[in-house]
């Protein structure tokens, strides 16, 4: 059996990931917990920041996290766009029609992307890349400490915005009762155009984060979103702190039945967690009761 | 089969009745005119996954075609220029399969390429119903060949020349430095080539004394591999042997690097990554002492050396699709110049009695047995201070083995 030096290793590289995964899964939540769809771009989104984060480093020399301050208003922007120009007309009021325009923009950027990087896999060096801190017997990577706090810092904002700003009391309203909230005078695309935004503005911080350790290729997305999905559930649909506490557990999950299973069985403790808690509480852990 | 016979008899009547017209009536000048072209088929995926291989190969094979026809074509054809009719495989066995068709609707006297194993496996099962030769550029599955088909030829080594010749080497190398190595971790993707490649290690390995202290099994992609790297941390091998397609490679040296996992050696077989010029330029640290045992090209060939020059000025890597789909067209046009006759059984006739040798691989002689050709071999590599070195067999070695890697 392993020794404790590493499960408690482990444990902590579960973690790091975690915090990594919520935040990808924080746009996802949002945009359901509004939208009430789940959002098929998310991945091919989130690879384009990455390419963006990578082209800022190769083109301009930015540092990955420095241009996450460039890459996020861009993408907030972009998603706000996207929302209010091309889903919101073509979902025609139907929020069912949400799920097939999100999933034909996937297809969209994912041959954009490739049409344009092709499919080879990038990735940035740096000297931080590959530094560590020692603590102990442990060695724990710089890159990760830090995606792992920035990721802390994006949900605390995010949180802070829905819970005491104006345009977070705006985006709950519309998210609980639609019809109710325009007769108060919110203006519903407004609303949801700026969820879209912040879901994509969640992405590219994410991608700063995972860039000075990860790849990025048009299809990487697809690594991150299925997690990302089941995080969702666990934490509950639309709930912030859910997808946070969902994201760390799932990554503690995967870490430690990925060293104790391996690395391709271990793949099953997530979708064992997915299933019992759509068996037993499909509400999630901080879901609201639908 | 019929239609086909007499549509070339046919066409070959028309073509004598027309040369014959054409002699009588031209002036002498335009007798000494140029026959028609031979047309070659290159099959590439040039878009889709798969896209970047494809270029490359295209490149190789448009460069040798180049060079032939400068060189004044196909000599006992009466100087016939080769004419190249490209197909897109899109990355995929089906879009493969059409473009054969569209170029046996073309004429092509035979195709040349494929690259992954699927795509050539159905490109030349396509290509056999019309008595097609078809030559395989990369594509390593051993079912390629080993399906009968007459029409089709694997210049390269295929999958269980590789894996011998890989196992061959290492255990030389390791014997020449005294068996520093003596435990094994297999990394390898789940998938059939990295499932494939690792059952075999295990089984072959012990074999040479070598003790395989566990198997870890990565998906592909992989998020994190910080937990195998953890893992090879405690076990701590000698020699680490990682059969995983790019991403993966790259995250594993580059986790390797940053927790410090330093084994005597890191020794890869037909791996995405350790000999990839990018992986090198990229992370120079991570990549520096991995070996690997892939396709390469002859380094001291000179003929080699100035087909890179030609490549590497225009920006673009000597990548080992590119002398492989060299060879290939360069095989074909000697299989035509033996041939005499731009005819499709007398081109395989030829290449089944080819003892080829002006290619730019560390080969001997080519000599085809049911489809293979038992002269290839690949070798193994080494990033020494940054440069992909091949550093066993002695014979084709530009740089004598760092092993073990780390002192």
């Amino acid at each position: 059996m392993y020794s404790p030096t590493i499960l408690i290793e482990a444990m902590i590289n579960g973690l790091l990931t975690g915090a990594i995964y919520a935040l990808i899964a924080l746009g996802l939540t949002l945009v359901y917990g509004v939208l009430h769809i789940i959002n098929f771009a998310h991945g091919a989104i989130l690879a384009s920041a990455m390419f963006a984060v990578w082209g800022l480093n190769v083109l301009a020399g930015i540092d990955p996290y420095l241009s996450i301050l460039v890459v996020t208003p861009i993408f907030f922007g972009l998603g706000y766009g996207v929302q209010r120009l091309v889903i919101g007309p073509a979902a025609k009021g139907d929020d069912g029609n949400i799920l097939l325009i999100t999933l034909g923009i996937s297809i969209f950027i994912e041959n954009a992307l490739l049409a344009g990087f092709g499919s080879d896999t990038r990735s940035i060096s740096s000297d931080f890349s590959f530094s560590v801190i020692e603590a102990g017997p442990f060695l724990i990577s710089s890159p990760r400490l830090v995606g792992f706090a920035g990721s802390l810092v994006v949900t605390a904002l995010l949180w802070f915005i829905m819970s005491r700003t104006d345009a977070g009391k705006a985006i709950r309203a519309v998210a609980k009762e639609k019809l109710g909230a325009s007769l108060m005078g919110i203006d519903v695309g407004h609303v949801y155009a700026l969820t879209f935004g912040l879901g994509c503005a969640a992405l590219a911080v994410a991608a700063g984060l995972l860039m000075p350790t990860f790849y990025v290729n048009p299809r990487v997305g697809g690594a991150f979103v299925n997690i990302a999905f089941t995080i969702v559930v666990l934490g509950g649909m639309g709930s912030i702190p859910g997808a946070m506490i969902g994201g760390l557990l799932i990554g503690l999950v995967e870490s430690l039945s990925g060293l104790l299973l391996g690395e391709s069985l271990g793949q099953i403790g997530i979708f064992v967690i997915f299933i019992l808690v759509l068996l037993l509480k499909p509400t999630g852990l901080f879901g609201a009761k639908a | 089969m019929k239609l086909v016979e007499t549509h070339l008899k046919r066409r070959t009547i028309l073509k004598g009745g027309a040369a014959a017209l054409a002699t009588l009536s031209a002036p002498a000048v335009l007798r000494a005119a140029e026959p028609a072209p031979i047309k070659v088929g290159i099959l590439q995926p040039v878009t889709g996954a798969l896209a970047q291989d494809g270029e490359y190969g295209r490149l190789g094979a448009e460069l040798a075609i180049e060079d032939i026809n400068k060189a004044g074509g196909i000599k006992s054809l009466g100087g016939a220029k080769l004419q190249m009719v490209f197909g897109d495989a899109r990355s995929n066995p089906e879009a493969g399969t059409q473009e054969v068709e569209r170029m046996q609707e073309e004429g092509v006297v035979a195709i040349v390429g494929g690259f992954a194993s699927p795509i050539c496996l159905a490109a030349s099962q396509a290509a056999s119903r019309y008595d097609l030769p078809y030559l395989v550029d990369v594509g390593v599955s051993d079912q390629i060949t080993g399906r009968g088909l007459k029409n089709t030829f694997r210049f390269a080594p295929g999958f269980s020349i590789c894996t011998a010749a890989a196992i061959q080497n290492l255990v030389r190398i390791n014997e020449a430095a005294g068996k520093p190595a003596k435990t094994v971790v297999l990394v390898h993707e789940d998938g059939l080539f990295g499932s494939g490649l690792a059952k075999l290690m295990a089984t072959e390995l012990p074999k040479h004394g070598f003790e395989i202290l566990e198997q870890i099994a990565v998906p592909t992609p992989s998020r994190d591999l910080s937990n195998v790297t953890l893992r090879l941390r405690s076990l701590n091998p000698d020699l680490i042997i990682p059969s995983t397609y790019y991403g993966e490679t790259v995250l594993l040296a580059r986790t390797m690097q940053q927790q410090r996992v330093r084994p005597k050696a890191v020794y890869a077989v037909l791996n995405g990554a350790a000999s990839n010029r990018r992986f090198v330029a990229e992370f120079p640290e991570a990549a520096e002492g991995v070996m690997d045992c892939n396709h390469w090209y002859d380094p001291r060939n000179e003929k080699s050396k100035a087909v890179q020059a030609r490549v590497e000025a225009t920006g673009k890597p000597y990548n080992y699709n590119i002398p492989l789909n060299y060879s290939s067209v360069a095989l074909l046009a000697d299989a035509l110049e033996r041939a005499g006759a731009a005819e499709r059984g007398k081109v395989i006739e030829a290449l089944n009695t080819s003892t080829f040798k002006d290619h730019l691989m560390p080969y001997g002689e080519t000599k085809f047995v049911n489809g293979q050709n038992t002269g290839a071999a690949p070798v193994s590599t080494q990033v020494q201070k940054g440069q992909i070195k091949v550093v066993y067999p002695g014979v084709f070695a530009d740089a004598k083995p760092m092993f073990p890697a780390n002192g």
